[in-house]
């Protein structure tokens, strides 16, 4: 249900600043949410200084370099450094994307970060993705088929595959989902944009022959019709990719196969 | 988001207009005595005002619904197009009621 404000026990406080590098002359200030739900204490918000010429140029970089040189207890998820992987989703400066490919002369003044928001927090900046992943596994994100299977592989034309462009390249970061206000009040129930792109990806692919049983699943007032077109989700991938979209293409087959029928 | 918001704020808005409209209509029905008062409320400079706003968040939530109706055939969503849209939503229902007022109140 809708929640305009966190429980008390959750909101931020103001938290430790953490002293300036000796002798640095760029600095750049990081405002970081810091939370452990083993303490019993509230979420803060620790601010930090970064020597910018001692750091590289993405958001990711000043996070490292704070985890490696000013405070090793700084919590967050981050693997391939170039938006690929997924794992840095967060919110920067009130925008979920990947601290990877975010620089940080994108914006100025403090760059302000926060876990991907509406998630239970894990710790500092990692959110509990459970629900996520299963609501991707819900959708049954491979290929199925009742032909027998040819003796090389399944083909594609190329248009065929071309309706594929703008849907596969989603890496399953969560910022799309955990932008969605539809998400945060019925993300038990409805699918979420992330899981839908793909849940469409695979109900266009040329190849897969249970479209008709996808629908079925998907033809929920809350799996699917959740979405009211609030647009959070094109706006924020940081791959640029439009859920809104491919959910509306997703409607669209639903009335279409009921005005076939 | 923001236009969003708007949609749902114009629709409860749309509410407690439509509770004015029955009431005008109520008192209508009651007799001219009742009418005058109400009449001479909606004449007040605030009454004017509210149903000045009244009239906005039915043509905004109208433009707003449109818009809705357009995206429900997957088109005008890419970014650039999508925010041009919404502007125009609100173009539309500013010029709209603009409009309805020059013609029905401040020259009718």
């Amino acid at each position: 249900m809708v929640e305009l404000m966190l429980p008390k026990a959750d909101r931020p406080t103001k938290g430790k600043t953490w002293p300036k590098p000796a002798g640095a002359k760029r600095l750049r200030e990081y405002h970081i949410y810091r939370h452990d739900p083993e303490q019993n204490a509230n979420p803060r918000i620790d601010t930090y200084f970064v020597d910018l010429d001692d750091c590289g140029p993405m958001i990711l970089d000043g996070l490292l370099w704070i985890k490696n040189k000013v405070d090793a207890t700084l919590t967050l998820r981050r693997s391939c450094r170039e938006g690929i992987c997924g794992s840095c989703s967060m919110n920067i400066n009130g925008l979920n994307t990947l601290a990877c490919t975010k620089g940080m002369d994108d914006s100025k003044g403090p760059i302000k970060i926060y876990p991907l928001p509406h998630m239970p927090v894990v710790k500092d900046l990692v959110p509990d993705l459970t629900l996520f992943y299963a609501q991707h596994r819900a959708i049954e994100p491979w290929l199925k088929t009742t032909s027998p299977t040819p003796t090389k592989e399944w083909t594609q034309s190329v248009p065929e595959r071309a309706k594929l462009d703008g849907l596969y390249e989603c890496i399953l970061c969560a910022c799309c989902s955990t932008s969605c206000p539809s998400y945060w009040w019925n993300g038990e129930k409805y699918l979420g944009p992330a899981a839908l792109l793909q849940a469409y990806r695979w109900l266009i692919d040329s190849r897969d022959e249970s479209t008709q049983e996808r629908l079925d699943d998907l033809e929920d007032p809350f799996k699917l019709y959740r979405c009211h077109t609030i647009m959070n989700c094109a706006k924020v991938c940081p791959k640029g990719l439009n859920p809104a979209k491919a959910i509306a293409e997703i409607k669209k087959m639903m009335v279409e196969r009921k005005v076939a029928a | 988001m923001a236009t969003s918001i708007l949609h749902r704020a114009t629709g409860i808005a749309m509410y407690a207009g439509t509770v004015l409209l029955v009431a005008w209509l109520g008192a209508a029905a009651i007799g001219q005595d009742a009418l005058n008062v109400v009449n001479a409320i909606y004449g007040s400079w605030f009454g004017q005002l509210v149903l000045f706003g009244f009239t906005w968040a039915m043509f905004q939530h109208l433009m707003s619904g449109l818009r809705h109706f357009i995206w429900d055939f997957a088109v005008m969503m890419e970014p650039g197009r999508r925010e041009a849209l919404g502007w125009a939503t609100l173009a539309g229902s500013v010029i709209l009621t603009l409009l309805v007022w020059t013609v029905f109140v401040w020259v009718g």
